[in-house]
């Protein structure tokens, strides 16, 4: 499609004119050390670094979600639905691994039985995504064919320090260009050209970049079983980091505040790592930490490509790799499972 | 050093002294180490790494590993050494089953203070007289190792090994440090200013438990904030002050045995400056019981459970069944 182009020292203005329509999303630096994506406001610049600690997923799948209020009176019970209608948004800067994400999550949330306040996040939003310009030594978006330079979802974005371009994608993206059109001009394919050329040639260096997973579909059980586990889940502390900072990890549990006459359930998020995760009446059905480990992974590498014609949840976009309190990450258990086959 | 502590293992375990190693093992990149055990001289030599990243505290592990057959060697850096005797005075660790080798320590750095400074794609780090050289993809950079390390390292109380069964390197002094300076900074904050602190520094918090899962002062074996009977049990925070209950509630339960080890920081995903809560209780002992420190000694009493019916109690006031 059409590339369109702004000033890069204009693109404040361009916040400002999405802003004026729809809440407008932005990665913005909240401490030193981390950037997160914030309502913009005025004065508000797009953060430098090269991706927010918490994953983009939290705008489809938040940590915290109210279900229903229920509340006794006497003899009757009166339940009131909590949940909400999404208003239009627009994600602005989210990098290719994060927009893949939302693919990863889609064919979980969006398949019968709909999960529909999922459905209607996604819905109303438009996802503009940015090129990574630096992409670091923990990336590896190409190992399940994600190009960091050509970031997909509604409307990509690029910038090569004097200019910012962009291309819509979909009709929603086409939609939000138009409506800001006053302040675009037509851009040249040539200059993007020029800095996706740039980034491919960095995205080459990489370390991680030879980094290919295993087609695991047929050696379901023969991985399950393999022996390479225990050593690798032996010094799991069994935190939640590497799940919270995923951006595809999408387990969740369902509980309620009491109070008194009261009850608020929720939902939220959980991970695979705790030990009472999927606790039953019998118990847990994994009950050493090697289990729960093997699970995270499993289904990462296994199952969900099993369900999905090979798509991995993985997308590559390191944050368990600079999070693990002990440094074990989805890198490591793809190159040991490799070593073995 | 690192080949030194190699050499040194693999005798220990040729001698039959131990049967196997806990240590660092090497990552993909200089800096991603994880802690692992090793069986033999062979593993030891292909993969043990012993360098500026290797901050974890190997001592929370034994709690485990000394229950197994056989004797475990250990290295233990000064700081780790508290936690090791913290652990043993609450019987948590098989000092018979361990072996512990102290190793000096000048303080590790922290990848993420590179990272602040807008270094990444970092392919090296070599520690050359205390400044740090990086090799990254975006070419390369020097950083005096003091603006690379961890805070902790930074304000380090202690190069004094205070428990091992042999030492390699030379051992130090317990340190007048900088470390209480924060604190007293909080201190002297009026009320809403502490509590914006707390506030904006919580507010972050994923409740990914990493902090109370690394910590060495954490070993219950049910957390109350597992369990589903102890009104405890949240997933999420009812309100915007819950989320600060988890953290307020472990810093007191670990009060009096916190080592000030620093590993709950480290984790933090987000970048809490957990510790600052554990100093202020150690502070607060130092001031209202006397110069207190968790983990010097084996054995000794943290001042809050220094309590003897003979001297500290008014009798009819504990004496069972209340008041005669």
């Amino acid at each position: 499609m059409a590339i369109y182009k702004l000033p890069y020292s204009d693109l404040n203005q361009l916040f400002a004119a999405i802003a004026a329509n729809e809440k407008l999303y932005l990665p913005v630096d909240i401490s030193e050390d981390e950037a997160a994506f914030r309502l913009w406001k005025e004065g508000d610049q797009m953060t430098k670094k090269l991706n927010t600690l918490r994953s983009a997923k939290d705008f489809f799948f938040p940590q915290v979600q109210p279900l229903a209020k229920f509340r006794r009176q006497g003899q009757t019970i009166e339940i009131m639905d909590d949940r909400t209608e999404s208003e239009d948004f627009v994600i602005f800067g989210a990098r290719a691994c994060d927009v893949r994400s939302f693919d990863v999550l889609d064919r979980v949330f969006l398949e019968e039985p709909v999960d529909t306040q999922y459905q209607t996040r996604r819905q109303h939003s438009t996802v503009v995504s940015l090129a990574c310009g630096r992409p670091g030594e923990t990336c590896f978006c190409g190992s399940f064919g994600i190009d960091a330079a050509k970031a997909g979802g509604d409307v990509q974005a690029w910038h090569d320090g004097d200019n910012f371009y962009l291309e819509p994608l979909t009709d929603k993206g086409v939609k939000l260009i138009d409506s800001v059109s006053s302040l675009l001009t037509a851009g040249d394919q040539e200059a993007v050209d020029q800095v996706v050329e740039k980034i491919h040639t960095i995205l080459a260096r990489l370390p991680l970049a030879g980094l290919k997973p295993q087609d695991l579909r047929d050696k379901e059980l023969e991985t399950f079983n393999s022996p390479k586990w225990d050593e690798l889940s032996s010094h799991c502390i069994g935190c939640g980091s590497c799940t919270f900072v995923c951006p595809t990890c999408q387990c969740f549990d369902i509980e309620d505040f009491k109070n008194g006459e009261n009850v608020e359930r929720y939902r939220c998020w959980d991970s695979c790592m705790y030990n009472e995760f999927t606790m039953m009446a019998a118990g847990t059905p994994r009950k050493t930490q090697k289990e729960r480990f093997r699970q995270r992974f499993m289904h990462k590498l296994v199952y969900y490509p099993i369900k999905n014609d090979g798509m991995y949840s993985c997308v590559g976009c390191g944050r368990c790799l600079r999070k693990c309190p002990i440094q074990m990450n989805i890198v490591k258990v793809m190159k040991a499972l490799e070593e073995e086959a | 050093m690192q080949e030194e502590l190699i050499k040194r293992a693999v005798e220990l375990m040729e001698d039959g002294t131990v049967n196997r190693v806990l240590g660092w093992q090497k990552g993909q990149f200089v800096y991603d180490i994880t802690p692992a055990v090793f069986t033999s001289a062979d593993e030891l030599k292909e993969n043990f790494v012993y360098n500026d990243f290797c901050g974890d505290n190997l001592s929370k592990y034994l709690k485990d590993e000394t229950e197994k057959e056989g004797k475990v060697l250990v290295f233990l850096k000064p700081c780790d050494t508290y936690s090791f005797n913290q652990l043993l005075t609450e019987y948590k660790i098989h000092r018979e089953n361990v072996y512990a080798i102290g190793i000096e320590c000048y303080g590790k750095a922290d990848v993420e203070l590179l990272r602040r400074k807008g270094i990444d794609g970092i392919l090296d780090v070599k520690n050359e007289n205390g400044t740090l050289k990086i090799a990254t993809i975006y070419g390369d950079e020097e950083v005096p190792m003091m603006e690379a390390m961890a805070e902790r390292c930074v304000n380090c109380k202690s190069k004094k090994h205070v428990a091992y069964d042999e030492l390699i390197g030379e051992d130090g002094e317990v340190l007048d440090s900088n470390r209480f300076d924060m604190v007293e900074k909080l201190e002297q904050m009026s009320a809403q200013e502490r509590f914006d602190f707390w506030q904006g520094e919580l507010s972050r918090c994923i409740r990914c438990n990493a902090c109370r899962n690394v910590c060495p002062a954490c070993t219950c074996e049910k957390c109350v904030f597992d369990n589903p009977d102890s009104g405890l049990y949240n997933k999420a925070a009812a309100d915007s002050f819950e989320e600060k209950m988890f953290h307020i509630i472990r810093a007191y339960h670990v009060a009096g045995r916190c080592t000030d080890c620093g590993e709950c920081s480290r984790v933090c995903p987000e970048h809490i400056p957990l510790h600052l809560l554990n100093r202020k209780f150690i502070k607060d002992y130092n001031e209202l019981y006397g110069s207190f420190m968790a983990g010097a000694e084996v054995g000794q009493v943290s001042p809050m459970v220094d309590f003897t019916m003979d001297n500290d109690a008014e009798p009819s006031i504990v004496q069972k069944g209340g008041a005669e």
